[in-house]
């Protein structure tokens, strides 16, 4: 394991602390070492919105703190939910007494310490609503969509949140578009190498030299399908095999496509695979209204490559169209 | 007969499931990086280990003591265990909290709090390849001997033997729920993380229970 570590067991810890320094203009500490927050959170008057998950994907969650984006986001061990205790934190560090949205991903763990955290939020009198991402096509069939898994959508669902909550939306109407953003987006991955958590020493799955595997999650959880690696044209076409049917996205149709790295592929392979979605894509009458290409949501050092696109209308292009300013997000 | 245990000289029990869980960390993560992240072990072990930094030579009593290892689990441990084993921990904390003296059928109660707050929070189910499929057997079998006026200890032994079926029953299982449930057919041939865990804690809480059980 060749990795820029320290005590493999403080690796978060160290990193929230160099994050907060690099980033003095965007980001402030809490009280609670694992929660951070935009710096002017909470925001008077607004809605605050939060998440939190697991670390090891930067730059998600905390590089979408900031302006008209997330307010206070919960930190977790590596690939592990934050404690119950770092969402309530979270939740008391973004409320301006208009209430919390809390935008999470679909795992168990969050699942659990997000309910303790509400539980314990309302015993105090803070209002949270909850949406649960499960934008990830490959993590179960249509029919069991609840047991989707949450994954490079949940930048668009907080994106989407983040600003309804800035243009003055109160906490049902923040909790309802981020909804229609999550209901109208689906992803799907493709791995083609494992990673290791540091605390670890080894990788916990294996992908062989020369195959890749599809559907694979954010933590490695197991695709569809292991195949033989094919050419970037032949994967950007098999993952909108997979998505566009799914919602089903129509000819006619305006849409944000996101491509992110999983963290040890070049940004340029990105660019390649990018070339062929928006070629596809256009063949099949859909246009792109806004294109994100880049390391957005990461798993460690994992190679591969994952597809997520939100089916607009007008509400959710206005609020894709606002301005932002995070570490992982900036639109002027 | 030894019939019951006193909840104020008790506490060191949680001692004995602090230590049962540093004994076995590497273990614990071990069966984890089959199928899981490989991390239980070490979550456990410093969860465990917090509480118990913040309990030693305090003589606390035994529900004190479960409130206190409870609450430093889901507020320090996160994933899933934390709030998991932080409910049952809290829970029994709950059931207990007002005996002095507690008897083989407040030992029930305090077992079936924990279970129904695990049930608040979670779906699984036995069969799902969980720590339930340790916990609820163990409970029912220690709920069917006291139900056949066995007495504490062997109703104890009772809750342990069936925790070891439990356990054991995880390695012929698919995962349906949590991590490892994403590798469908090839979680099975592995005992479960979280069900080898519960089993240490529920047995280790039956061998203390008995050797602190009086008149």
């Amino acid at each position: 394991m060749q990795r820029i570590i320290n005590h493999p067991d403080l690796v978060v810890e160290d990193m929230l602390e160099g994050f907060v320094k690099a980033h003095p203009d965007l980001i402030a500490k809490t009280d609670h070492a694992k929660v951070l927050k935009y710096k002017d959170c909470p925001v008077p008057e607004k809605v605050g919105v939060v998440t939190g998950g697991g670390s090891g994907h930067k730059p998600a969650f905390i590089g979408y703190l900031g302006k008209n984006m997330l307010d206070a986001v919960a930190a977790g061990e590596i690939f592990s939910s934050p404690s119950a205790q770092a969402f309530f934190d979270a939740f008391k560090a973004a409320d301006s007494g208009k209430g919390v949205a809390c935008l999470y991903g679909n795992y168990a763990g969050d699942n659990m310490n997000v309910k303790i955290a509400v539980m314990d939020a309302e015993d105090e009198g803070i209002e949270v609503k909850t949406v649960v991402a499960n934008d990830d096509v490959a993590s179960a069939p249509i029919h069991e969509k609840e047991k989707r898994r949450g994954v490079a959508g949940e930048i668009l669902m907080w994106k989407v949140g983040g600003a309804k909550a800035a243009l003055g939306g109160d906490l049902d109407e923040v909790v309802d578009a981020a909804q229609k953003a999550i209901d109208h987006t689906r992803s799907v991955g493709i791995g083609l190498s494992p990673c290791t958590i540091p605390s670890a020493g080894k990788p916990n799955f294996e992908i062989k030299e020369g195959t890749m595997e599809v559907g694979i999650g954010h933590h490695g959880e197991a695709g569809i399908k292991v195949e033989p690696l094919k050419s970037a044209n032949e994967m950007a076409a098999m993952c909108l095999d997979i998505i566009l049917p799914d919602l089903p996205f129509k000819k006619g149709d305006e849409v944000v496509a996101l491509v992110s790295g999983l963290g040890a592929t070049p940004v340029m392979e990105l660019y390649i695979f990018y070339n062929k979605v928006d070629e596809i894509l256009r063949e099949k009458g859909i246009s792109v209204f806004q294109p994100y290409v880049g390391n957005y949501f990461t798993s460690l050092e994992m190679k591969g490559v994952t597809l997520t696109l939100m089916k607009l209308d007008d509400e959710l292009k206005e609020l894709i169209s606002l301005n932002a300013n995070s570490v992982g997000l900036k639109q002027f | 007969m030894m019939s019951h245990i006193d909840n104020s000289k008790s506490g060191s029990i949680v001692l004995d499931l602090i230590k049962v869980i540093q004994d076995n960390k590497e273990y614990l993560s071990e069966i984890d990086g089959a199928i899981g992240d490989g991390d239980h072990g070490i979550n456990m072990n410093k969860g465990f280990t917090i509480a118990g930094e913040n309990l030693a030579n305090t003589g606390a009593p035994l529900a004190t003591s479960f409130k206190l290892l409870g609450n430093v689990l889901i507020n320090e441990i996160g994933g899933s265990m934390g709030p998991l084993y932080g409910t049952l921990f809290r829970k029994m904390a709950v059931a207990i909290r007002e005996h002095d003296s507690i008897e083989a059928k407040d030992f029930l109660k305090m077992l079936q709090n924990a279970l129904s707050g695990i049930q608040q929070l979670s779906d699984a189910k036995v069969g799902d390849k969980t720590l339930m499929d340790t916990l609820v057997p163990a409970v029912q079998a220690f709920d069917t001997a006291l139900g056949n006026e066995k007495t504490f200890t062997e109703c104890l032994d009772s809750m342990s033997e069936a925790a070891e079926k439990g356990m054991r029953s995880t390695e012929d299982l698919v995962a349906k729920i949590g991590r490892a449930s994403r590798l469908g057919e090839r979680s099975r041939g592995v005992q479960d993380a979280g069900a080898t865990s519960c089993c240490l804690l529920l047995q280790t809480l039956a061998k203390s229970t008995k050797e602190r059980l009086s008149d």
